[in-house]
């Protein structure tokens, strides 16, 4: 029997999607233990999220709602996470992969005297308790069995290897926690948060993404790309390349350093296809590749390639989507 | 001002790995190692503190003997001195972090700037539990570091999803680098000579007093299978007529 506990994120106060795979990781592995499942929501002004996440069908949910929350530190979360979850004895404590949990897990496990295992790939269970876990190593090169020997597991999850989680009749019970938080002990305060603004979707949300490389050649080569993205409702990403040379703001980076994403349809373009860039995104389910170069590793995983120049390609594109839509 | 900084050795992110044949790791035999990446940016951000604040840079690998070839290359960017921890077998992120918080107390640092993930295993977490362990505040994921006048304070703008956030935190504090923190400088000639004669102390996990127990161990290493490609189109109209007819995306 194994309890988890699933930490999620909201913004603005609505629940952040991303959070519904590690929701659907956690309760399926605490049924498969016959264990409880609980989700965990810190912060302030959280009223809808809190209603969303009762509709997600865990055991229940519990709220930490303080003012010492209402702009994310680290520092105070993990004060917060490991008061909450103390009484729930939880074997298992998971948030999807985001820069939340990235920097907010590893804390809290320190808390809990827990293994850490990061951006897990699968869940083991084996006789009502959690067996192991999967996770890939080597920029995607390798998978690896991971196990655990201590008795309490953090785990953050990609979000492209599980499902989300889908809303549920019955309502969860909600129980409000509160913690003591001295707010100066904490030694760190977030002074300020500058939001890249855009209309599109985020990438991991997207369902068709665009990407470009330092095939664009600059900024206005991303002006391009944006009208094939305009038509799909697609989120843009970058390389590395792209992403260094100050085209585009350093969060569209996709790869093994950057975002991970699985959408149904990736388009690269001047993408010479690196082992980090494709860590990022060989799981996407169709895959096309635009680039010059025939011999560009990217078109060894592409199940379209288009040998040619972007500058040309990409505008009659357009055109041709255009008139078949 | 006094800052630690952490490399850890790892292959390079360019080299073709092979699994051993009893599948409990890569096989390391002909494979180059490097300082891992965001460690080199780590001791570049550390170099160009010492420079506007002056002070001291020490650099602190853990691992088997082979690890202070990553402590030369550091020396030779300019750090000061190493600590080469000689620990060989294996760990976990958590061991390492038991492992810096004592050489933490032992040198009591001002800063300490680690990578944000090593590019081997990408866990990611040593430290943010080195951290916690040592009750610092943390600044993840840095773009851009600033200290203040009175060298009370770091001001670190850090890059988060959908956007940036600025963080204040008090020093004594821990800082993790992200790629776009600086552009690493290479060694001179002069200086890998000089690294040479620089200072590399070594100590043992039992000096220390630390017991490496690792709880998260790799039991098995697979490929993953590989994506296979598919076709060249011809046009883009070709391109055009598959998506809508094969893939059905459009
Ligand atoms: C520690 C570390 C972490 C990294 N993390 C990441 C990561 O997360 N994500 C990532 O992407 N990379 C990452 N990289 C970098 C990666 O190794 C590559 O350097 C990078 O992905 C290359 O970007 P690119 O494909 O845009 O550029 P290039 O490799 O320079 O390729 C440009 C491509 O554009 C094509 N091209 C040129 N002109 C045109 C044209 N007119 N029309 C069409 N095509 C054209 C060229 O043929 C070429 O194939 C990382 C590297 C390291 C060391
Ligand atoms: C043969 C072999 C077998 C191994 N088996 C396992 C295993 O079964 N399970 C397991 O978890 N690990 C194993 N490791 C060790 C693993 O590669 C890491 O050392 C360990 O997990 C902690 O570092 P990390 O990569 O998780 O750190 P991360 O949290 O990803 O690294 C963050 C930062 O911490 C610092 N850092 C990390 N490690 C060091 C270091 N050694 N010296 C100096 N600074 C460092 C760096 O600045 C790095 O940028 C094995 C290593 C070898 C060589």
């Amino acid at each position: 029997m194994s309890n988890v506990v699933i930490l999620c994120e909201h913004k603005n106060g609505e629940l952040v999607k991303q959070s519904l795979s590690a929701v659907k990781a956690g309760i399926d592995a605490a049924k498969a233990t016959s264990g409880k499942s609980f989700l965990l929501l810190m912060g302030s002004g959280i009223d809808k999220a809190k209603e969303a996440a009762s509709r997600l069908g865990a055991d229940g949910v519990i709220a930490v709602e303080d003012a010492a929350l209402a702009g994310y530190t680290a520092e105070a979360y993990a004060i917060a996470a490991f008061e909450a979850i103390k009484p729930q004895s939880a074997d298992l404590v998971l948030a999807t992969t985001s820069a939340f949990s990235k920097d907010l897990l590893p804390r809290l496990a320190v808390k809990l005297k827990a293994g850490m295992v990061s951006d897990i790939l699968s869940i083991k269970t084996d006789g009502g308790k959690i067996a192991g876990f999967t996770r890939a190593m080597w920029a995607g090169s390798m998978i690896a069995d991971v196990e655990v020997s201590a008795a309490v597991v953090v785990a953050t999850v990609r979000g492209t290897a599980f499902a989300h989680a889908e809303p549920v009749a019955a309502a969860s019970p909600v129980t409000p926690v509160s913690v003591k938080i001295d707010q100066g002990a904490l030694h760190a305060k977030s002074l300020e948060v500058i939001e890249h603004k855009s209309s599109r979707p985020q990438l991991a949300d997207a369902s068709v993404v665009v990407s470009g490389g330092r095939g664009l050649k600059g900024p206005e080569g991303f002006k391009t790309i944006e009208q094939l993205a305009d038509l799909f409702g697609a989120a843009i990403g970058a390389s590395r390349a792209a992403v260094d040379a100050g085209w585009v703001p350093n969060d569209l980076q996709v790869g093994q350093t950057g975002k991970i994403v699985a959408p149904n349809l990736y388009i690269a373009i001047g993408i010479s296809g690196a082992i980090q860039h494709l860590a990022g995104m060989k799981d996407s389910k169709t895959i096309v590749a635009i680039n010059k170069d025939p011999d560009a590793p990217i078109f060894q995983i592409a199940d379209y390639g288009l040998v040619a120049d972007f500058a040309k390609a990409v505008p009659e594109l357009v055109d041709e989507i255009k008139k078949v839509k | 001002m006094k800052i630690l900084v952490t490399v850890k050795r790892v292959s390079d992110p360019e080299a073709k790995l092979k699994i051993k044949p009893d599948g409990s790791w890569i096989q390391t035999e002909g494979v180059k190692f490097v300082v891992n990446p965001f460690d080199e940016i780590a001791v570049e951000e550390a170099l160009r503190i010492k420079e506007k604040q002056t002070g001291e840079v020490v650099v602190v690998s853990i691992g088997d003997k082979v690890v202070t070839e990553q402590i030369r290359a550091a020396l030779a960017m300019g750090c000061d001195r190493g600590i080469f921890v000689n620990y060989p077998g294996a760990s976990d992120s958590f061991d390492i972090a038991g492992i810096l918080q004592k050489i933490v107390e032992q040198e009591k640092p001002d800063i300490i700037i680690l990578g944000k993930q090593a590019v081997d295993d990408d866990m990611g977490a040593a430290g943010f539990m080195l951290a916690e362990l040592l009750g610092y505040p943390q600044a993840a994921f840095a773009s851009k570091v600033e200290i203040s006048d009175d060298k009370k304070k770091a001001k670190v703008t850090r890059e988060i999803d959908g956007g940036l956030e600025v963080k204040e935190v008090e020093i004594p504090c821990i800082i993790t680098a992200d790629l776009r923190l600086n552009t690493p400088r290479y060694a001179s000639l002069p200086n890998i000579m000089k690294a040479k004669q620089k200072p590399i102390k070594e100590v043992t996990v039992d000096a220390l007093g630390v017991a490496v127990k690792p709880s998260v161990t790799v039991k098995k290493l697979t490929e993953p299978p590989k994506r296979k490609g598919g076709v060249k189109v011809e046009s883009v109209q070709d391109l055009v007529t598959k998506l809508k007819n094969e893939a059905k995306v459009i």
